[in-house]
């Protein structure tokens, strides 16, 4: 006994914050919900076991058609733009800036915004957006004599993409700009030497190369993306109406505005569904096992 | 094709060149080698011809062409690398095509000829491998198909041997010599291994501290190297090398005094430390030379058809050749000697050598320039 108990001191030591904290904040949550879904717990706070009624009521939400296809559309094209547009811009960075010192200059200012504090950022682009003729958008129309649009209640949709793509694509960009500045130069000399044209360097060079990071990156925004809400609270509340209201955004109104704390968990227990099953399937889709194993490149 | 670098200067940061005033001819065909230690700037010499540096001064031209400004992809050099640089994720066909599909070759000529390729480095049977799966003697392959498929007018090989084991190395040494005889291409080697250029080139270049020491021919070099330095890095065993003191035309080595012909020597006279060379194989057992020399035997590494003996001379060391049915002890003393005509004298400050027919100045001159 007192063996055992001196084996596994240090390992408890060691490991017991982490497990607590990871525990506490991760597990239990997740595990929370679950049993939350299954009540009809309001502002009351009382535990009232319902069975499935909560998740009877969002098969006839009648808002649930909508916010399943906004939820679509946000995911699918900021997925896109994250992806496509942090890819070109870790090339842009890392291959046609060879100065290393301009490409890192490049790159801090495009994560600008993912280290600034969404409220600040947010507020930017409510300025940008903005209805007046003092909206930044807009003053750019004066100069070609069109009026004043109301950006976030005519295109809240698009408006919204745009924010959460431009500010994601920081986090493909310092992914990809890593992976690319790890292929070794002779590799870009060679084909230099085989008269590869641009266009071929990137295709035939770069994008095998970042094979690996290009699903990661996917996978990964792609979940993110799913439960991220807070751009879109702070920038149209989901409104006009329902126009931008995604998933996760909605279980957010319905326990927090609503007080249908039961209800949101069920919605966010489906979200938690969603994106396990589409784990599986982008694992399995794209070979992640095999591209975890160790680099071609050598 | 024939190529010339005219005062060619590289560098990297402010304080040095890289490469400094460097000039070069290399005639049509011609296999020349760029040999010399790490660091010397041939490697960013090689680079400079294939177009991926550009110089900060000085003229490059392909047969009387200026090609400073020229892409790497206009100049028709075929090139393989240290690392052989395959493409990872294409097949052996697909990167020994991937030069033409750049060219724009139609589909069925392309494969055509990249099989064909393919079939001079004797790779014909490995077409649908990945590089991954090949050995390193069989990317190196693929990347001497890859360089030459195209029908370049240059072909850069960039240390393409570092890699492999010594048997290896001999075979590829070979299969390089025959394509580049076949396809009378014109052939710059960078090494930093002297039998590697010595077997494989008509020409030599070594450098240093990117400048060229001297410009000649592999026998030319072996027998009359112009600088200390190219001594020391050309043959195997190096050759030896013991102090000495020369005066008029008096040299002192070690306790014995010898007169050397004054017409033999390119010196003024005034007393000098010297270098004294001896290649290992003009040094025999027993004192049948002119130059004696005693020593303690310290090592004896025989290798089949010879027997290499290290024998400790005072604090130096000397290497010669014994026959290999000759039992050496080691402790024993042995006296050892060369013929007079066999010795190589170099400065000891500049480096110079100062025997009169081991550079015959006018021509080098004439060579490098």
């Amino acid at each position: 006994m007192g063996s055992v108990l001196k084996r596994w001191k240090l390992p408890a030591v060691m490991l017991g914050p982490f497990i607590i904290l990871i525990s506490l904040f991760y597990f239990l949550p997740v595990v929370l919900i679950a049993i939350l879904a299954f009540t009809s717990m309001d502002s009351a706070m009382r535990w009232d076991f319902n069975g499935l009624a909560n998740f009877q009521k969002l098969v006839t939400d009648p808002n649930i058609g909508v916010v399943v296809k906004n939820t679509i559309i946000y995911v699918g094209f900021t997925l896109l733009f994250n992806v496509f547009f942090g890819l070109a811009l870790g090339i842009l960075t890392t291959y046609f800036i060879q100065k290393e010192s301009v490409g890192l200059f490049f790159r801090t200012i495009w994560m600008l915004p993912r280290i600034s504090p969404p409220v600040v950022y947010t507020l930017l682009l409510l300025w940008f957006f903005d209805p007046s003729e003092y909206g930044v958008l807009n003053s750019l129309r004066a100069l070609f004599n069109m009026p004043p649009d109301k950006w976030l209640t005519t295109h809240p949709m698009t408006a919204v993409i745009l924010a959460n793509g431009l500010i994601g694509a920081s986090f493909g960009m310092i992914i990809f700009s890593s992976a690319i500045k790890s292929i070794p130069k002779d590799l870009f000399y060679a084909a230099s030497v085989d008269g590869a044209s641009q266009w071929s360097v990137i295709k035939d060079i770069i994008i095998p190369a970042v094979r690996w990071p290009l699903m990661f990156v996917t996978l990964w925004q792609f979940l993110s993306l799913l439960t991220s809400y807070e751009y879109i609270l702070l920038l149209t509340n989901g409104g006009p109406l329902f126009e931008s209201e995604v998933l996760a955004l909605y279980s957010y109104h319905k326990a927090f505005q609503n007080f249908e704390f039961g209800y949101g968990s069920a919605i966010s227990l489906v979200l938690v569904l969603i994106a396990l099953i589409f784990s599986a399937l982008m694992w399995k889709w794209f070979g992640m096992k095999k591209m975890m194993g160790s680099s071609r490149i050598e | 094709m024939k190529i010339e670098l005219k005062n060619i200067c590289k560098s990297f940061n402010k304080k040095s060149n890289t490469i400094d005033h460097m000039s070069l001819t290399i005639e049509d065909g011609e296999f020349v080698a760029l040999l010399g230690p790490s660091g010397c700037g041939k490697s960013t010499t090689m680079l400079m011809i294939a177009g991926i540096y550009k110089p900060d001064s000085g003229e490059i031209y392909f047969d009387g062409q200026l090609v400073n400004d020229l892409e790497p992809k206009d100049r028709n050099i075929g090139m393989v690398f240290q690392s052989y640089a395959l493409y990872p994720h294409m097949t052996v066909l697909e990167n020994i095509a991937f030069p033409l599909k750049q060219q724009k070759v139609p589909k069925e000529e392309r494969i055509e000829r990249a099989k064909q390729a393919a079939e001079m480095v004797q790779l014909g049977h490995l077409l649908d491998r990945k590089p991954s799966e090949l050995s390193g003697g069989q990317q190196q392959r693929v990347a001497l198909a890859r360089a030459i498929v195209k029908k370049p007018k240059v072909l850069l090989l960039d240390e393409p041997m570092s890699n492999l084991d010594a048997r290896l190395k001999i075979e590829m040494r070979e299969e390089i010599s025959r394509i580049q005889k076949e396809l009378g291409i014109t052939t710059i080697l960078v090494t930093h291994d002297q039998e590697e250029a010595m077997t494989m080139a008509d020409r030599i270049a070594v450098m240093r501290d990117g400048k060229i020491i001297q410009y000649s021919t592999p026998m030319e070099l072996y027998n009359h190297p112009k600088d200390y330095f190219v001594a020391q890095f050309i043959g195997t065993p190096p050759m030896n090398f013991l102090k000495g003191k020369l005066s008029n035309n008096q040299l002192r080595l070690r306790n014995m005094t010898i007169e050397l012909d004054r017409k033999w020597l390119d010196f003024d006279g005034e007393e000098t430390d010297v270098h004294v060379g001896i290649r290992p194989h003009d040094l025999k057992l027993g004192n049948n030379g002119d130059i004696r020399i005693r020593g303690i035997v310290h090592m004896v590494e025989p290798i089949g058809h010879s027997q290499i003996v290290n024998v400790k001379v005072g604090n130096e060391q000397v290497r010669f050749f014994v026959e290999p049915n000759i039992k050496m002890e080691y402790g024993r003393e042995v006296e050892i000697s060369a013929d007079i005509s066999a010795i190589h004298l170099f400065d000891k400050a500049t480096g110079r050598s100062l025997k009169k027919d081991s550079v015959n100045q006018g021509q080098i001159e004439e060579l490098v320039s």
